[in-house]
């Protein structure tokens, strides 16, 4: 661990802790011994290759039954992550943006946002919004978002272009305030006036009650999202970790070097 | 005797009926129009074939009223030689809806027929739907009962040149019953006939849909059956091109679940002078459960040379990926397995023009999800 990690956090308990976390799917051995601790208001980033197994890590985290989980534990606010199902841990405020956010013809965006909210309020004892207090807060979420409003009524990322489906996600997660936000590749695909808006969407979000895990392969989303922490991640484990330099570190040499990383830590 | 037996013409066709569905009997499963629907167990259930003593309705009335269009038109379209269960009505038959609109008119509600069934007993609903030219209509044939019953309705529609017709048959019987009906259309020139074929009940249900199209006509058949339990719902249609530049659309989408079974025939005949017909059809089944079945089988005819058909059915399961989608925002599992079934169902019951209709079928399609969870399973 970081010692400026240790330093900051002392008097605070995480919200996320992962320890040794093995997953497979089939017989494919994807995640072979993640460890990553994470403290309420940090950002951290999860950079490595394709293949490294950093969408495994953030669908294992949300819940997806296509991974089997092997060997290790996921902690969060100090409970067995694990035991729950996914929408228990939406609920308690786990939050990804979907590397490919899925298209469902027939449900509107703003029924599913409903009843998304809605199901989140329930869960810590608050009232369900009613329409005219949830519009409300959705026009204002669809501003910090640059959003159109004629796509609350559209069917759920049905027809959008890959920047709205993106925007899409980090509007959700404006409206749905989670305690853990997974951002899988959110920024791949993008132009950068779509990166920065989303970026924006992000760092609005930002809080000392908040925490950020984003994913990605590129550097240049952290020029817009500043880490407090980077990680690189290969061959299914954290090979190493910095702060923020470390970004900047890969993208000169690039990831050609975590080859030898990787053979260390084996 | 009934007072459709007052109109020698009628008595006749009915003698006739009587006499076809004698020498016939019930269909079996060795042809090939019934190959998946087996009816002996109507057969079987001893429930009395002849029906119970008639109420008085508006076709009986009008048979002594205005009986030159019901003999015009009374059992001229629905064929007793190619369909036991419409000579087993058209023999049988004692009463049922007679809706005649003039021409040139507009009929701003929707009219609703409403056919509630008695337990232990057959009937046998006659509806003759006569719309004159130019007018415009919506109508909804509703179906319900409780307890074990067999209901043998026969539906026959004309539809007037440049008329404009919808009808909506919302089946809801028990799941004990036994529901067999025929809708049968014949549209004249530039006519518009829509039909949505909405069969949410019964425990052996058979449609058959059929529509005659003149020149410049459009027809549209769609549907949707929802079944589960041991239920079995046949949809046969047909769509008969008979002359040139008519446009046809057919949608239908069925959810399975349980050790339900369905089965979808859609025909499209296209005839030797139909030139520049354009017809379309699809068909798509969302399977929840391993023990469900669906034969689903397009049937073109296409005789003339200049026209553009096309078919698709599809079979699949619910989208996995969407349901992790909305249970990773905190949707529950149930609520967002009955989101992606109502999704799924939705542009059907979108496509009715009757909004009240809407809102009730959404209704009940999710009260039919969760009773589904809640009740132990109904034999049949």
């Amino acid at each position: 661990m970081l010692v400026s990690q240790v330093e900051g956090t002392l008097s605070r308990s995480p919200v996320l802790e992962i320890k040794n976390l093995h997953a497979k799917t089939g017989d494919k051995e994807i995640l072979r011994g993640v460890s990553l601790t994470v403290y309420p208001g940090e950002v951290h980033a999860i950079m490595g290759p394709n293949g490294s197994g950093k969408s495994t890590l953030a669908q294992v985290i949300a819940g997806r039954d296509l991974y089997q989980v092997t060997d290790g534990e996921v902690i969060y606010d100090g409970k067995d992550l694990l035991e729950l199902a996914p929408e228990e841990r939406a609920q308690r405020g786990i939050f990804l943006a979907f590397q490919y956010p899925v298209e469902i013809p027939g449900v509107s965006n703003l029924y599913f946002l409903k009843a998304a909210l809605n199901a989140i309020r329930k869960n810590k004892g608050e009232a369900e919004l009613d329409a005219m207090d949830f519009l409300a807060l959705v026009r204002q979420k669809m501003a910090l978002m640059g959003m159109d409003e004629s796509l609350l009524n559209r069917a759920i990322n049905t027809g959008f272009s890959g920047g709205e489906k993106k925007r899409n996600e980090i509007f959700q997660m404006a409206v749905l305030e989670p305690r853990l936000a997974l951002l899988d590749e959110t920024d791949s695909g993008l132009d950068i006036d779509a990166l920065k808006i989303v970026a924006n969407g992000v760092n609005t979000l930002r809080s000392p009650d908040r925490s950020i895990v984003a994913i990605t392969h590129y550097q240049r989303l952290l020029n817009y999202i500043i880490p407090d922490y980077v990680h690189v991640l290969a061959d299914g484990r954290i090979v190493k970790s910095g702060d923020k330099s470390l970004a900047l570190e890969l993208e000169e040499t690039g990831y050609a070097g975590i080859d030898a990383l990787v053979e260390v830590a084996r | 005797m009934t007072a459709a037996a007052t109109i020698p013409a009628l008595a006749e066709i009915r003698r006739r009926a009587a006499e076809l569905f004698e020498a016939r009997g019930f269909p079996t499963t060795r042809e090939e129009e019934w190959r998946f629907t087996n009816v002996s167990s109507i057969g079987r259930a001893r429930l009395p074939i002849a029906p119970p003593s008639a109420q008085v309705h508006s076709l009986r009335a009008a048979l002594e009223q205005e009986p030159e269009i019901i003999e015009e038109h009374l059992a001229r379209y629905a064929s007793c030689e190619s369909n036991p269960f419409v000579a087993l009505n058209t023999s049988n038959f004692e009463d049922g809806a007679f809706v005649h609109i003039p021409a040139n008119t507009i009929v701003e509600e929707p009219v609703w027929l409403d056919f509630k069934a008695v337990p232990g007993r057959t009937t046998h609903p006659r509806n003759l739907i006569v719309i004159g030219a130019g007018s415009q209509i919506r109508l909804v044939e509703r179906y319900t009962g409780a307890g074990k019953y067999f209901t043998n309705a026969v539906t026959e529609i004309v539809v007037g040149q440049n008329a404009v017709v919808e009808h909506i048959k919302l089946e809801e019987e028990s799941l004990e019953s036994f529901h067999v009906a025929t809708i049968q259309v014949r549209q004249a020139r530039n006519s518009n006939f829509k039909s949505h074929n909405i069969s949410f009940g019964g425990g052996l249900v058979r449609n058959d849909v059929n529509a005659v199209l003149s020149t410049g006509c459009e027809g549209t058949l769609n549907g949707l059956y929802l079944t589960n339990f041991k239920q079995h719902v046949d949809n046969h249609t047909a769509l008969d091109h008979a002359a040139h530049h008519a446009v046809s659309h057919e949608l239908y989408k069925g959810i399975l679940d349980g050790a339900s079974s369905a089965v979808f025939n859609g025909k499209i005949f296209v005839r030797k002078d139909a030139q520049k017909t354009d017809a379309k059809q699809t068909n798509k089944n969302l399977v929840l459960s391993e023990n469900a079945v669906i034969n689903t089988k397009p049937e073109l005819q296409i005789l003339a040379d200049d026209v553009r058909c096309t078919h698709g059915a599809t079979v699949g399961q619910l989208d996995q990926e969407a349901l992790f989608y909305l249970r990773a925002r905190g949707i529950d599992k149930r609520d967002a397995r009955d989101l992606l079934i109502y999704a799924f169902a939705r542009d059907v019951i979108h496509r009715i023009g009757v909004a009240g209709i809407q809102t009730y079928l959404e209704k009940a399609l999710f009260s039919r999800l969760i009773d589904s969870r809640r009740l132990p399973e109904v034999t049949s």
